[in-house]
């Protein structure tokens, strides 16, 4: 059990037990769960109604695969919450949103006021990802 | 002897461990014996330096030297740029690294 | 050349912010050096065998004269008066202190320059030709696209921790000056039968310790899904390049594993699928930015004329200019590679100089190239001696481009950290040996590379003759090469033998022109006899 520090959902906080990919197949009343690095988030496309929590594991976050993973799933339409978990770092906090988690537990308590600066950091964004809502430069400039 | 050597984290110069502090200049390099790990370890968590590390090093006459030409580089400083180097008025400093 | 609006120089301006606030936090102790490593590096701050070295990218290649002014300046105020260019056309300086980091960067953002993604597992800077938008041969500027994928490219969310660095080349013309097939991704732009223009593909190449070259892997992307199908070939890599090995990490090694085809058939798949989603910018975009590589206002029918009568002047018209696609202009190249000098260095003072020449005499202009010289896109003819003079002065009118004294260098052990062997005084040693006019005229057109390991930063696998540093028992040692290039014929050069000294090595490249000169048929250069008679004369004269 990891503790969320960081959550941009106005729903009621998801604490059921994820489980692993190869075991939410067998199980199928399994409602949440958890990404490693080397699976293949599109396996989960055909199940994503009955699931209300994703946790996307970060063992080093320097392993960005997590961040395809993600897209993979919001783009298929995934709306439940979707969790960085592990070795988070502040400096990437903004890009993990971009690419469509919506909460965030790391291994370390990251310190408050550095975290929201760090998500607030980017007014404006080069790309669109078509997942976090956001309006590209691009966009912008041909409003 | 094994001697210490890393950069200055805010300035980034090279520096050498002298047996109590840091110097700019190799030859004031210490033995660190046993002790080197220890020191890396205790240095950079007081952000004293970066990039720490031990190498294999002589008393020559001419003072201390590393065994690679590498850390001799890194001691002087460019060899094709004298000028640069930790004896920019000596000319024939550059002979030593080779 | 393209100029910032409001949204871009927010972009370089937050970046100066967020680093600022990671050295505050490093220096602070907040952040661990195995923390704080990959953050500075893709900002392109490295810890170097003497200092720290900041790498600043020049987009494609391109830079104006405040720009040029700015990197002399810079060299002076906080670093030891010099810079060095590099083959992936940006410019690093070798002695930087961490905390004036942040400042360098602010003064940058102020010309509308940066260090973004220049190091790191990342998409870094992407290189083009330096003669974009002036050369006569192109099909399009090849920059507009390049700068697409700049923006695109640049704070990427899903491809800042890649497995491995990402590099992009984009060229325009069947001559290829950015060795495009030696990159992760080779982009060419090409018309197809209808007449539309559309970016052709090449995935998985690369030097370093495997060399590739790359497959073609699409004839023909449409300008309106350039950035979606940029996106699905990076996100196959991310998702399953190898990440176990640091040295198979490249998406060079995942092609070669997978194949060509399995590749292709992915991203097919993953494009398909990326097509469906919103993220490629409208036309209107690409439009928008092509109004900023407009051409110049060149003079309608100046005189292509030249007083050729100095001969210093004449020799280095032959070698250092090229033709330009307008009446009366030239492309012309500095040379940053006098007999005996260090390869792409320039003082502050020279670099200031080339900014103003070229403010004065190229449309504010100026190029890098990959073979670390500086260029003038576009020089009046009337103006030439001019400026030649001008660079005479300043001991920057060596005339020998592509020739043997044209040496590529990566900095090896003088400075880097990683490097096993010295490259610099090997690259002068040949330079002072065959730099003179007679001896190059002799050798004509004859690439030659050099790299202080195995990284292959001095490009060696790639030169028509190639030298490796390698560390032999705590002695430097060097290996050579003979048949690469990267040019249009791209192709990998083949280890001679055993290694040699620093000197020996020169005996070595001596005995090859040797061979070289007595089998040349008619106008053949050094390669074009190689690859006609193979390696065994050379190899026999060599080591025989």
């Amino acid at each position: 059990m990891v503790d969320v520090q960081f959550r941009f959902r106005e729903d009621e906080a998801v604490n059921d037990p994820a489980v692993t990919v190869d075991s939410f197949g067998e199980q199928s009343n399994a409602t949440a769960v958890r990404i490693e690095p080397g699976d293949d988030a599109r396996d989960l496309l055909p199940h994503l109604n009955r699931l209300s929590l994703v946790e996307v594991s970060f063992p080093a976050w320097t392993d960005g695969r997590g961040y395809s993973s993600a897209r993979i799933l919001r783009e298929a339409g995934y709306a439940g919450e979707l969790r960085a978990v592990g070795d988070l770092v502040i400096d990437m906090l903004s890009h993990l949103k971009r690419c469509g988690f919506d909460a965030f537990a790391p291994d370390k308590a990251l310190n408050e006021q550095d975290a929201q600066n760090a998500f607030d950091r980017w007014e404006n964004v080069y790309q669109a990802t078509g997942v976090d809502g956001r309006q590209a430069i691009w966009a912008k400039r041909h409003g | 002897m094994k001697i210490l050597t890393g950069n200055d984290l805010k300035t980034g110069a090279v520096i050498w461990w002298t047996g109590v502090s840091w110097s700019l200049d190799v030859n004031d390099s210490a033995d660190v014996g046993e002790h080197g790990a220890a020191l890396v370890a205790r240095e950079e968590g007081a952000r004293n330096v970066v990039g720490a590390y031990i190498v294999d090093g002589a008393k020559t006459d001419e003072g201390v030297r590393p065994a690679h030409i590498k850390e001799r580089i890194r001691a002087l400083g460019p060899t094709v740029r004298p000028d640069l180097t930790l004896k920019p008025s000596d000319p024939e400093a550059v002979n030593w690294v080779i | 050349m393209y100029k910032y609006d409001e949204y871009d120089q927010q972009m370089v301006d937050t970046r100066v912010a967020e680093f600022r606030d990671q050295v505050r936090r490093r220096l602070a102790g907040d952040l661990t050096e195995d923390q704080f490593k990959p953050l500075r590096l893709q900002n392109g701050l490295y810890l170097q065998l003497h200092a720290y070295m900041l790498r600043v990218a020049v987009p494609y290649g391109t830079l104006n004269s405040a720009q040029m002014t700015l990197l002399g300046d810079i060299a002076d105020k906080y670093d030891r008066g010099y810079g060095h260019f590099t083959t992936r056309q940006n410019i690093q300086y070798n002695w930087i202190k961490l905390e004036d980091t942040p400042d360098i960067l602010a003064e940058l953002a102020k010309v509308e320059m940066h260090a973004i993604q220049t190091s790191g597992n990342c998409i870094r800077n992407i290189s083009s030709d330096q003669y974009a938008g002036a050369a006569a041969e192109e099909i399009v500027d090849p920059r507009p696209y390049a700068e697409l994928l700049r923006q695109w490219s640049s704070f990427h969310p899903e491809f800042l921790v890649l497995p491995r660095k990402f590099k992009i080349a984009v060229i325009a013309s069947e001559t290829d000056r950015a060795a495009m097939r030696l990159h992760d991704i080779g982009i060419k732009m090409v018309k197809n039968d209808a007449g539309e223009i559309g970016a052709q593909f090449y995935a998985g190449g690369g030097m370093g310790r495997t060399p590739m070259i790359a497959p073609l892997i699409r004839e023909f992307v449409p300008l309106d899904q350039l950035i979606t199908y940029s996106e699905a070939c990076l996100r196959v890599y991310n998702r399953y390049g190898r990440r176990d090995n640091k040295y198979k990490a490249r998406i060079k090694i995942l092609v070669h594993e997978l194949g060509r085809d399995e590749y292709v058939r992915q991203v097919e798949e993953e494009f398909a699928h990326l097509l469906t989603q919103p993220i490629e910018p409208p036309l209107a975009e690409l439009e928008r930015i092509k109004t900023h590589f407009v051409d110049p206002g060149f003079e309608a029918g100046a005189s292509d004329d030249l007083d050729l009568t100095d001969p210093d002047f004449r020799l280095w018209v032959e070698r250092n200019t090229h033709a330009h696609k307008q009446a009366g202009y030239v492309i012309a190249t500095v040379s940053l590679k006098p007999v005996g000098g260090i390869p792409g260095d320039a003082t502050g003072e020279q670099i200031r100089l080339m900014a103003q020449l070229a403010k004065d005499y190229s449309f504010d202009e100026l190029r890098v190239t990959h073979a670390q010289n500086i260029v003038f896109p576009h020089v009046k003819k009337a103006d030439l001696y001019t400026v030649w003079q001008a660079l005479d002065a300043a001991g920057l009118s060596t005339a020998n481009l592509d020739t043997v004294g044209d040496i590529i260098a990566c900095p090896g052990l003088d400075y880097c950290a990683l490097a096993n062997a010295r490259s610099i005084p090997v690259a002068q040693k040949i330079s002072e040996r065959f730099g003179s006019a007679e001896r190059q005229a002799e050798l004509g057109e004859l690439k030659l590379k050099i790299s202080g390991c195995i990284n292959a930063c001095g490009h060696h696998h790639a030169g028509h003759i190639g030298i490796l540093g390698v560390d032999k028992k705590g002695l430097e040692n060097y290996q050579l090469l003979l048949g690469g290039s990267e040019g249009a014929d791209t192709s990998l050069g083949q280890i001679t033998g055993p290694g040699f000294t620093e000197d020996g090595v020169v005996d070595a490249i001596e005995k090859a022109t040797e061979v070289y000169l007595a089998n040349k048929q008619g106008e053949e250069r050094f390669l074009d006899t190689y690859r006609r008679i193979g390696m065994a004369p050379f190899k026999e004269a060599i080591y025989g």
